[in-house]
């Protein structure tokens, strides 16, 4: 039910429930502000938003109010352009300029400032304050943010996102008067996860890119791309930029249905993997003289090729879970269905397709971020989210605030009078369960968290389901803890409108997805639907699950004795996922291992022949999330030297064997068309994305705003003659500045820009409201929808409790956000972030090994021996212990697995 | 003439002990309001005696107490916050009523509290008043120990617990809301309104924050009436006024007056007429953020109402001189210099338009100001005004500047146009 407003003379039918500057924002109208922010709602503080607020349309006067915190009332009559408001408005520029330095052109922000912007925009051009300006000194803030606080203009939106919105606690306020501070208590590291979009969120240069420092370029001069990133399963949207081939920032992509605004330091700092010097630019042929791999001519790698595929009798492909759907396909198509391989463990791979399965069967909903954001009931079984998805525990952290809308009904506070709003509810959130084996940074939130080791919190799961419904089966012997949390649990999300329960695969653990799926479908049959969210380790685990395809450890068994066996590898260092010693005398079995990959690892370096495939920077593809979205990224830039798409390189392959469709493959269109119409699972891809030869009136799309400079000089050393734009036969973006200027279709768009909004604040005219979809719709298609006659067999419940052994501990895996993910931890700023591998025990379990903190542990496990360090961790229950998995350095190891730990005492 | 916030208070300045306040008579109302009277009927009562705040703002008592919500079932929290913090440059009426007569305060909280059924109150008192702080404290023990406060106050089944906080020491501790954030334990920067304190206030919950001189009237009204109330005055607004004056004057101090005795009169017969060898050009009436009254003004009665029309305001009573022989720019200055320095940093043209306002005002002070000066000044002058700001706290800060450019105009010119300052030399 709308209401009607006039603005400047004109009629509008807006929604209630809203204030001014947003309903503005949505209609497109421009007017000024700094401290308003959709996601973190309105305080009031910059009052750059004024607007004039008449009692009628015969009163002539009016006041000034703010629209960000004026409420839409039918029949408001409000102007913009009154001469008293725009004058108002310049006057605020004008007091911010007091202090500001005149840093634009040495200031990274430039091009790309809020600031610039809105000065622009209210028209303040001249300097009446001839005084001196306040300094501030800097603090050094950690590899990923730069601190340069003469520049700050006291919006709050620092500490608002940082600390309100993301949970942190190490950054703070300050001074008063017009010497507030914003930073640390001391000089160090921001520990939030999320201290990445301060660069975004921060209307000037105080908070900017330390990464995009280290190789600056205006930001005017990129040449972009929309793309996703690579690092998690959640599939958080980016915008990349190039430059000079080197690639410089990510940005967040907006998509309102997944990441929102933001993204984690993981995503936005884990890009330099593209520019690391490791990169594989050209072809390499294991000589057989001595066996080294070098670097080959395409004449000798034709001999080479033919020669491979003349000798093998059968090919196994090798796919990754962090490879496109598309290289993938295409390898699997060429090897054949039956000999392509997932390229994860047996364990991983059945605890995908578990997961995958119970979303396909049951009723439970995978839900989007967005609708992670609207639950009111939350149950975390055995994931540390903030390390595996950080993303979903910034949605679950915004979930908890959804009680407040309670507190606030009668008060006349409306949602988006942030500071209001907290001060009524004081606290008060939504239900939300965190059953972990140690501490989390979620912890905060929660009613109530269960330590425990996976066995117990499965069996808690089971409890839960048994307590819902009486079908579901019921633990043995659960102990008084379990059975009353369970009781608490299950009373919460029988009576919860949207209930979600998140858990995974990283704990290693199939009971945990067991009782997560009882639990659900516990609910189903009493008539509750239930959101349910599997986090996986890789951006396309989901994806690579979707398809037909076993594991290593069946690849491997799948090679019979004589017959010769070529292997293909794509984008995969198996090392990572399997027992150095099984897959040496996998790649023994094996002759010719052909090897697919962008950066030099254990598996690269056993390739017979070595082929350079283009990072997601370089090439297109499509990934599936944990949440069953299919989103598509674009490169950003031609790869370069022989490298080429993953697809590219493997339909080339596809030339010495008998496969003729696939070598019509031209397009990546091609790929895509022959996936979508073999492989079922896809076909909703199909037709969702543009292709290729998608046009606006004609026009491409633009990678570059109309500022970028240099094209004709940018080779100019290498060769002065002017270079045609780069080819893009991959999707209807240009490498140019030439195209159309109309807002593309949102999963094409490249960068954010509308007259006079050169900042990411452009973003707000790209969405149908603040905080809401990109007009259009939010890029990314969900490929899994639950059945409404989805029906799930109960799972048989874990027996017995875990029971701890005497000189042995169960160890679990810990997942790092930095560290653990394999592309990330190759950027320098990330890898100062990544902490040496450590093992957590509990304090009295450690007295039992007279260890201390910081002692040197060895742990021996079935298959391995290492030392790491020891770290106390009250939390920890009895008998297990928790070890850091993927670290740099750190081999493979299977867990959970019973380990002996012994000290080894350093001097 | 009535004096009943201060007929009990010793010639010696001494604080008055509980038994001696019993004595004559003090607590006594008590027994009739707890046992005998429903809470709406003492809102009622005091809404009846147009009490107006005594902090400043002039709201009327009763009025705010109404807009607490009456279903304690629905919202059992509430609040009484007590506003001791008192900074307002040039006023000390309140640290009178603390030092010298606590429980007064005291009895007139709890009848407070149980209007607008409150179980917990506090005082929140300023940092630098440590006697207060010691009295209060003590004070508030005796009630405990007499059972005026604390659990099933004089058997009447009404509990109140009050508390002494005290504030960390700046001045916005002591606007309404940076005053509730504050005793949160918070930054002090203000709550926009709405929503108001008595939907929203200490810890999310309804509260009604109160001055000290505003509460000490409680007791009397409740005595005596609300018609009794308005008959001590002299204009409509009910009660007496304690009124102070500082400066130049042969007798500076306190006292009790019915609201709206003229200024004339209150400078003249009270603070004795200026001191020989000095003249009165004007006045703040209430504290360092009012509109100057010039000396032609001053008959005007000093009331809420009055000092409307001459673009000022009440405030807190308590009237600054400004003599002949001290220069009004150093005098703005030294004011705009306090309020520049407790800006407490949240909106712009307050955090960023005080300082450069100070630097102006310093910079004709010390004979380097520009003619254009006086445009910016002026500017600032609405720049900073009502509603264009977070708080009150800028335009507040205004008011002495845009008053005095107006009449003293003539001597910032001269500051301009000779290079220096006339008075200085």
């Amino acid at each position: 039910m709308m209401v009607r407003i006039q603005i400047d003379g004109k009629y509008y039918e807006v929604k209630p429930g809203k204030n001014l500057l947003e309903t503005c924002l949505a209609l497109g109208i421009y007017v000024p502000h700094f401290c308003y922010h959709a996601a973190l709602g309105s305080v009031g503080a910059c009052r750059l938003c004024a607007v004039t607020k008449y009692k009628t349309t015969e009163d002539k006067t009016g006041k000034i109010v703010m629209s960000c915190m004026e409420p839409i009332k039918d029949g408001m009559v409000v102007s913009i352009k009154d001469p008293e408001a725009k004058a108002f408005r310049t006057a605020i520029i004008e007091s911010l300029m007091t202090n500001h330095p005149h840093d634009c052109p040495v200031c990274d922000e430039g091009g790309e400032c809020h600031l610039q912007d809105m000065t622009v925009m209210t028209g303040h051009n001249y300097r009446r304050f001839d005084f001196k300006k306040r300094t501030y000194k800097n603090q050094e803030l950690g590899p990923f943010i730069n601190h340069e606080m003469n520049r700050c203009i006291q919006c709050y939106r620092c500490v608002r996102f940082y600390n309100d919105y993301a949970g942190g606690k190490d950054l703070g306020v300050f001074g008063s008067r017009n010497n507030i501070y914003f930073g640390r208590y001391e000089d160090g590291n921001l520990e939030n996860e999320f201290s990445g979009n301060l660069v975004e969120v921060c209307p000037t240069g105080v908070f900017t890119d330390k990464t995009l420092k280290g190789h600056y370029t205006r930001k005017w001069d990129l040449t972009n791309g929309p793309s996703v990133c690579v690092h998690c399963s959640v599939g958080c949207n980016i915008i990349a930029g190039e430059r000079y081939g080197v690639l410089r920032r990510i940005m967040s992509r907006y998509n309102g249905s997944v990441n929102g605004y933001f993204l984690c330091d993981r995503g936005r700092f884990g890009y330099e993997f593209v520019n690391d010097d490791q990169r594989i630019r050209r072809a390499q042929v294991r000589n057989t003289k001595d066996k080294n791999l070098e670097e080959t001519t395409p004449e000798k790698l034709t001999t080479k090729l033919t020669e491979a595929f003349s000798g093998a009798k059968r090919w196994i492909g090798i796919g990754s879970p962090r490879a496109s759907l598309e290289a993938n396909f295409a390898l699997s198509f060429l090897a054949g269905k039956e000999n392509f391989f997932h390229g994860v463990s047996r364990k991983d791979n059945e605890l995908v397709k578990t997961a995958i399965s119970i979303l396909k069967n049951g009723t439970a909903r995978s839900p989007s971020l967005k609708e992670i954001e609207k639950a009111d009931a939350v149950l975390i079984l055995g994931e540390d989210i903030t390390q595996t998805a950080p993303m979903t525990a910034l949605a679950v952290r915004q979930a908890a605030r959804n009680k407040e809308m309670e507190a606030i009904k009668n008060s006349g506070i409306a949602g988006w009078d942030d500071y209001a709003r907290r001060e009524k509810a004081q606290g008060v959130k939504c239900p939300i369960f965190i059953a972990s084996s140690f501490t989390t940074q979620l912890d905060d939130l929660a009613e109530r968290t269960y330590r425990a080791s996976p066995v117990d919190i499965a069996r808690l799961g089971f409890g839960i389901a048994s307590i819902l419904n009486k079908n579901a089966p019921s633990v043995n012997n659960p102990d008084g803890i379990q059975k009353e949390l369970a009781q608490r649990i299950a009373g919460v999300f029988h009576d919860a409108k949207t209930p979600l329960i998140i858990t995974g695969v990283h704990s290693g653990s199939r009971d945990l997805i067991y009782a997560a799926a009882n639990i659900a479908e516990a609910l189903n049959l009493n008539g509750k639907k239930v959101l349910l969210s599997f986090l996986m380790p890789e951006c396309n685990s989901m994806g690579l699950g979707m398809m037909d395809g076993k594991s290593i450890e069946d690849a491997s068994e799948s090679i019979a004795g004589s017959e010769y066996t070529g292997m293909i590898i794509l984008e995969n260092d198996l090392y990572r996922r399997a027992d150095e010693e099984f897959l040496d005398s996998l790649f023994e079995k094996c002759n010719p291992v052909i090897v697919l990959d962008h950066l030099v690892n254990k598996t690269t370096r056993k390739a017979d022949i070595l082929l350079p495939v283009g990072t997601f920077a370089e090439s297109e593809g499509t990934l599936v999330s944990n949440e069953g979205r299919a989103q598509r990224y674009y490169r950003v830039f031609p790869p370069d030297g022989s490298v080429m798409e993953s697809w590219r390189q493997i339909k080339d392959l596809a030339k010495y064997s008998i496969h003729s469709e696939m070598v019509s493959w031209e397009k990546f269109d091609d790929v895509v068309i022959t996936m979508t119409d073999r492989l079922n699972v896809f076909s909703k891809i199909k037709g969702h994305m543009p292709e290729t030869d998608f046009r606006i009136l004609n026009e491409k799309i633009k990678r570059q705003t109309i500022r970028f400079s240099g094209r004709t000089a940018i080779k100019a050393n290498i060769n002065v003659n002017e270079t045609g734009v780069p080819v893009d036969p991959g999707s209807p973006l240009v490498f140019s500045m030439e195209g159309s200027d109309e807002i593309p279709p949102s999963s094409l768009i490249s960068y954010y820009w509308v007259p006079g909004w050169n900042s990411y604040q452009a973003i707000n005219f790209y969405l149908d409201e603040p905080d809401g979809s990109m007009k259009g719709g939010d890029p990314g298609i969900r490929l899994i929808e639950v059945s409404e006659a989805g029906h799930l067999s109960f799972f048989d419940p874990v027996d017995l409790p875990f029971k701890p052994k005497n000189s042995e501990w169960m160890v679990f895996p810990v997942n790092r956000i930095f560290g653990s993910e394999e592309l990330s931890s190759k950027s320098p700023a990330i890898a100062e972030r990544i902490e040496e591998p450590y093992v957590l025990m509990n304090r009295s379990d450690s007295e039992e090994i007279g260890g201390k903190d910081d002692d040197l542990i060895k742990l021996t496990l079935a298959t391995q021996t290492i030392e790491v360090k020891l770290k106390i961790k009250d939390s920890i229950p009895a008998g297990i212990a928790g070890l850091t998995v993927g670290l740099p350095g750190m081999s493979f190891i299977d867990l959970p697995a019973w380990g002996k730990l012994t000290i080894k005492k350093v001097k | 003439m009535e004096k009943p916030l201060t007929k009990h208070i010793r010639p010696d300045g001494s604080q008055l002990e509980l038994k001696n306040y019993v004595r004559d008579g003090g607590y006594q109302i008590l027994r009739k309001v707890l046992k005998e009277m429903a809470p709406a009927e003492v809102i009622n009562e005091v809404k009846a005696a147009n009490l107006l705040g005594r902090g400043g703002a002039g709201f009327p008592a009763g009025i705010k107490w109404s807009y607490i919500p009456a279903d304690k079932v629905a919202e059992p929290s509430r609040y009484l916050v007590c506003n001791a913090d008192e900074m307002e440059p040039g006023s000390f009426k309140d640290r009178l009523l603390l030092e010298q007569h606590p429980h007064q305060l005291i009895a007139g909280m709890i009848i407070s509290a149980y209007a607008i059924k409150a179980d917990k109150a506090y005082i929140f008192l300023r940092w630098a008043y440590k006697k207060s702080e010691i009295i209060l404290m003590k004070a508030i023990a005796q009630a405990y120990e007499a059972g005026y406060l604390g659990k099933n106050i004089l058997n009447s089944g009404y509990d109140l617990d009050l508390y002494v906080h005290t504030s960390a020491g700046r001045y916005i501790c002591g606007e309404e809301t940076g005053l509730l954030n504050s005793l949160e334990g918070k930054r002090a920067v203000p709550r926009d309104k709405p929503p108001y304190p008595a939907i929203s206030g200490l810890f999310g919950k309804p509260t009604v924050v109160n001055n000290v001189e505003t509460l000490s009237n409680i007791p009397h009204i409740l005595e005596n009436g609300a018609a009794w109330f308005k008959s001590i005055s002299r204009t409509g607004e009910g009660g007496t006024k304690i009124y102070g004056v500082c400066g130049r004057v042969k007798n500076p101090g306190l006292w009790e007056l019915p609201l709206g005795t003229p200024m004339r009169e209150i400078i003249e017969n009270y603070a004795g007429g200026m001191r020989d060898g000095y003249k009165i050009r004007g006045a703040l009436p209430g504290g360092a953020s009012t509109d100057f009254i010039i000396e032609s003004q001053m008959d005007v009665t000093m009331d809420f109402a009055s000092l409307v029309p001459l673009n000022s305001r009440l405030g807190t009573g308590t009237i600054i001189i400004l003599d002949d022989k001290t220069c009004p720019v150093a005098f703005i200055h030294n004011l705009i210099k306090f309020f520049a320095l407790e800006s407490c940093g949240w909106c712009t043209p307050c955090r960023e338009g005080l300082p450069w306002v100070e630097e102006i005002l310093k910079s004709i002070e010390d004979g380097k100001g520009k003619e254009s000066d006086l445009e910016i000044l002026k500017f600032h002058t609405t720049y900073c005004g009502p509603g264009h700001t977070f708080c009150a706290h800028a335009p507040g800060a205004m008011e002495p500047l845009q008053s005095g450019l107006i009449y003293f105009r003539d001597d910032f010119m001269k500051h301009i146009n000779d290079k220096h300052c006339p008075w200085r030399s």
